[in-house]
């Protein structure tokens, strides 16, 4: 399998607090890779550095390499908004925009940045995404109205649509089913397992279950390192360090 | 259990928390009244005063000259609308771009001087804006004109602008300003399609709040606009105002000069609420909206 997204030594910072100590891992395309842990290990912080989204907050600094099919993207003169281009992400917080309507909030990520599509294309685009993130069909005929005016897990997938809208190569989820009903849990999974044929998906989550079902690889963190990384059936049934069973068995965290 | 007593006591406290309550009550709805009453006062007084003296020459006319009856104040009416409007051109873009300024950018020293010296302007006397644009303007200018009074009603509404454009901004979700970065769109241009467009009607509302507060200004105008009994809309030369001109004439000897004051006092504030009630329509138009 390919190695998409490798991740070495990796530090990150909030001013002078290290979140991350020398992570190094990799994420190989066509897979999903889930990364589980205690609240303040790092998860969400690890992600966010994979398309240079750390460094939005003031004062987060990050060293190290995240290389991108053969390109570190955190070398001299890489353009992050170029990274974020090819680097997707969905957040905890289903985040339409509130000011545009459903097609309009699919198509942000061209029109924003200046992309000049035709409206065939623009409606195409607009209804591949939407199919894609499995919503089509129920927004079809309102596609103009608010895109607030959908339910969470409806919107939630409005924002998968939107990433997947600029055809990102990767699709980074921090927590996306945290806000979520079971129900709406399941769509997305779902989404998951039939976008891995063409992404590669990084998911963070808080739920170990979601992890088991449908992840390929999981990685467990704690405290801002990275404790073990492997096939998730390996890591659920037979984890290699201590930490990580106890985590994984409800004895802490 | 005693039962019985510890009822009564329950009913003693209800009784006296109770009295308590419509006391307070009392008191803060007698406040309300003593508030309201002066405002009612004014607005009455000033629509019985003003209507009498209200015709369609007011509108049209220019101010007729000293000892002839009649005229109007077309062209302080004119005059207040240009030099509002010149002010919002130059105090607008500025007041707005500050503001985004200090809201993406919270937490330096710059900054934080930026804001302290904005709140400062706020508190600063209107009458004191004036001789500022004095000296920058109409001394420089050798004359009295109409971007002098610009410039100063300007200054008066940049802060304001500032300010309130700052708080709507923040008032947006800083994970819609994420998700446009994780689009891969610029920074600049999160700013301003997605940060600004969802502050929209809060950055509206504080414009024409400023508005509103700039288009009652006397004191700023008198040494800069000056006031003009002459039809002049050149930006270059002095030019009447509603308010320059009400206290020209409420502050004369002759009883129609009196009258037209109340008049143009009753079109200003007819003026002003008119914008208010803009406010009401571009918020209540923004709350049926999601955020």
């Amino acid at each position: 399998m390919a190695e998409k997204l490798i991740v070495k030594n990796l530090n990150a910072y909030f001013h002078k607090n290290r979140a991350l100590h020398d992570v190094s891992l990799a994420f190989e395309e066509n897979r999903i890779a889930a990364i589980i842990g205690p609240s303040g290990c790092g998860k969400s912080t690890l992600v966010r550095c994979l398309n240079r989204m750390h460094e939005v907050v003031p004062g987060a600094t990050a060293s190290g390499e995240v290389i991108l099919d053969g390109n570190n993207i955190y070398d001299d003169g890489v353009d992050p908004v170029q990274v974020r281009r090819r680097i997707g992400m969905v957040f905890q917080k289903p985040t339409p925009f509130p000011t545009m309507s459903i097609e309009d909030n699919v198509a942000a990520g061209l029109t924003l940045n200046g992309v000049q599509v035709s409206r065939a294309e623009r409606d195409e685009v607009i209804e591949r995404s939407l199919r894609q993130a499995a919503l089509w069909e129920e927004v079809k005929d309102r596609l103009r109205r608010p895109g607030g005016s959908l339910s969470g897990g409806q919107q939630q997938r409005l924002c998968v649509a939107r990433a997947l809208a600029v055809q990102p190569e990767v699709l980074l989820m921090d927590e996306p089913c945290s806000a979520l009903d079971p129900i709406s849990t399941a769509r997305i999974e779902e989404l998951l397992l039939e976008l891995k044929s063409a992404y590669t998906i990084v998911i963070v989550t808080h739920n170990m279950q979601q992890a088991a079902r449908c992840s390929d690889m999981t990685a467990f963190m704690y405290t801002g390192d990275l404790v073990e990384y492997g096939e998730t059936k390996q890591i659920f049934t037979n984890p290699t360090r201590r930490e990580t069973e106890d985590y994984i068995t409800g004895r802490f965290g | 259990m005693a039962a019985g007593i510890s009822n009564l006591q329950g009913e003693t406290s209800y009784r006296y928390r109770k009295f308590k309550s419509d006391s307070m009550m009392a008191i803060t709805v007698g406040a309300t009244i003593v508030t309201l009453i002066p405002l009612f006062l004014v607005l009455g007084y000033l629509l019985t005063k003003g209507f009498a003296s209200l015709n369609w020459a007011f509108f049209t006319a220019m101010p007729a000259p000293v000892g002839e009856q009649g005229g109007g104040m077309a062209n302080a009416i004119v005059g207040t609308l240009e030099v509002v409007g010149i002010a919002c051109l130059i105090g607008v873009p500025i007041g707005v771009g500050a503001g985004l300024y200090l809201a993406a950018n919270r937490a330096s020293q710059f900054t934080n001087l930026v804001r302290f010296s904005a709140d400062v302007l706020m508190g600063v006397p209107s009458i004191v804006v004036g001789i500022f644009a004095y000296a920058v303007i109409v001394r420089p200018f050798g004359g009295f004109s109409t971007l002098a009074g610009s410039v100063a009603l300007a200054a008066i509404m940049v802060p304001l602008v500032t300010r309130t454009t700052e708080e709507m901004v923040l008032l947006v979700p800083p994970e819609l300003r994420e998700a446009s970065l994780a689009l891969g769109v610029p920074n600049w241009r999160t700013t301003l399609s997605v940060v600004a467009r969802t502050a929209l009607s809060g950055i509206a509302t504080g414009v024409i709040l400023a508005v509103a507060r700039v288009s009652g200004e006397t004191a700023p105008l008198l040494f800069t606009a000056f006031g003009n009994r002459f039809w002049s809309t050149s930006l270059f030369h002095p030019i009447n105002t509603l308010t320059v001109q009400v206290y020209t004439y409420a502050i004369s000897p002759f009883a129609d000069w009196q009258r037209q004051a109340w008049a143009g006092a009753l079109v200003l504030t007819a003026i002003i609420l008119a914008l208010e009630l803009g406010v009401r329509w571009v918020t209540g138009g923004a709350a049926k909206a999601p955020r």
